[in-house]
């Protein structure tokens, strides 16, 4: 026996509502955030992320209220990322009832805030968010690797290589990185793979992998790839009732364990 | 009344769900460091997120390794989550640095030999035979997070007047201590405040075993 493969719903909060877009534009309602945790909890979720997706325009103290709520009652971890820049916001997330908080931008623009909140809570406290885009260096845009750290919701690029951020990450403590794929986020045609391949390849802490998820066939292959967990939305949101049953179904019929 | 139950606050992670998991499985808690809550609660709960040396650091702060020590030596129930496991052990080594533990137990915490850490996520354990804490729960998955385990027990002495250590594995890399159940000192690598069903009822398992102390304890005063 092993270690469970981990599915976990993230909730997009904006304003103490739970939004979807396509893109990470576009956003719809998708509903309560304490709400919805309670259902994903009870269908079976492994942990539950929270992303504070408006964090640079406000409204963070409702997501606060959303953390608080949430862990009165929900007894799964939580992860809450979204405008968190440095020791304090993370101490301020754990107060409210976090277990994690995930980290973005801010490491980009400064990477020794990593090794600040880690050696402060630990790795296992801190969530490496990296949102990557295909480059093309024919276009001159390219990164060695030919995959892009993009900041702000997927809205800049950085010029930084992707595989050696996180593998940069790592080294200073981070606890797992949370692989999310720009091109793929929203599109439900399955996880961008060659990048789940090429970040496990580079980092021996654990992987979730985000963005693409369509149908529950799309989880294996990124298990395949090298994800130890695997992370979605609007599946969820917007699928069955029973959608993560049916994910850890189609994930235990190819092999792996679930809970 | 309910069992009354210490939560030890002395600044280690996130306290909060902890409290509210052992109210849910019906104790009445409180959150403190003061010498006489600690002292007088019907259950101690150690919580321990982050490095075992820090840990340790923070609980000799607030005088808590002498305040555990007092209730083991009194037969008073104290369960330690997660760190608050590994220091009762007598070392830990963390990137190679060696730090000293509570020593309740002999051993020492190091690094799981794993291809991916933390061991991060839901575990299977293996309970023994008689386990208050696994009770109705023997075969469930327990939330872990943590880089270093302790991998050997070494503490099978019996004393006439005490039960032997029951101690249930788990495996990441290599076979290491999930639980250990030792007269009234228990401690948990994983979190049972974070296991969801499973969790619950092992902590009611907990608690439910504090009426009975303090029943117990009633009668003989």
């Amino acid at each position: 026996m092993a270690v469970a493969i981990r599915v976990i719903p993230c909730l997009d909060v904006d304003a103490g509502r739970v939004v979807k877009g396509v893109n990470f534009k576009g956003l719809r309602d998708a509903g309560d955030p304490v709400a919805l945790a309670h259902r994903y909890d009870r269908a079976g979720a492994d942990e539950l992320t929270f992303l504070d997706v408006t964090a640079s325009s406000g409204n963070r103290e409702t997501t606060f209220d959303v953390v608080r709520r949430t862990a009165e009652e929900v007894f799964i971890p939580l992860t809450v990322g979204g405008g968190v820049r440095g020791v304090a916001e993370v101490d301020k997330l754990l107060r409210f009832g976090a277990d994690k908080a995930s980290i973005n931008t801010a490491a980009v623009a400064r990477p020794e805030v990593i090794d600040e909140i880690t050696r402060h809570f630990g790795s296992q406290v801190l969530v490496l968010s990296v949102d990557a885009r295909r480059v093309n260096p024919a276009e001159g845009a390219g990164t060695p690797s030919g995959f892009e750290v993009t900041t702000h919701g997927g809205r800049q690029g950085t010029g930084i290589d992707a595989i050696a951020w996180a593998k940069e990450a790592a080294d200073r403590g981070v606890g797992e990185i949370l692989l999310n794929s720009i091109d793929a986020d929203g599109t439900k045609d399955g996880f961008d793979l060659e990048m789940i391949r090429a970040v496990r390849a580079a980092v021996n802490i654990p992987l979730i992998a985000s963005g693409g998820a369509g149908v529950p066939e799309h989880f294996p292959p990124a298990i395949a790839a090298g994800a130890d967990a695997v992370l979605a939305a609007s599946m969820f949101h917007f699928g069955p009732d029973d959608m993560i049953a049916q994910v850890k179904t189609a994930i235990r019929e190819a092999g792996y364990e679930v809970r | 009344g309910k069992p009354t139950v210490t939560v030890l606050d002395y600044g280690s992670g996130n306290v909060r769900s902890a409290v509210r998991a052992l109210e849910a499985a019906g104790a009445e808690v409180t959150l403190s460091a003061k010498a006489e809550d600690v002292l007088n609660a019907d259950g101690l709960l150690v919580p321990g997120v982050g490095a075992f040396a820090t840990v340790m650091k923070e609980l000799k702060d607030v005088d808590a390794i002498r305040l555990i020590g007092r209730r083991v030596a009194g037969g008073r129930p104290v369960l330690a989550i997660c760190v608050g496991l590994q220091v009762l052990f007598e070392k830990g080594v963390e990137h190679g640095v060696e730090a000293e533990g509570i020593g309740e137990w002999p051993g020492t915490v190091e690094l799981l030999p794993a291809q991916v850490v933390p061991h991060m996520g839901w575990n299977t354990v293996t309970a023994p035979k008689g386990s208050l804490l696994f009770e109705g729960v023997e075969n469930e998955r327990f939330y872990f997070v943590h880089s270093y385990g302790v991998q050997h027990w070494d503490f099978d002495v019996t004393q006439p007047h005490m039960a032997p250590p029951k101690v249930t594995w788990s495996e990441h890399g290599a076979p290491f201590i999930a639980a250990v159940e030792n007269g009234p000192l228990c401690a948990t690598q994983f979190h049972p405040e974070k296991s969801g069903e499973a969790g619950a009822r092992l902590l009611r398992n907990w608690v439910g075993s504090l009426r009975k102390a303090g029943a117990a304890k009633g009668a003989t005063a």
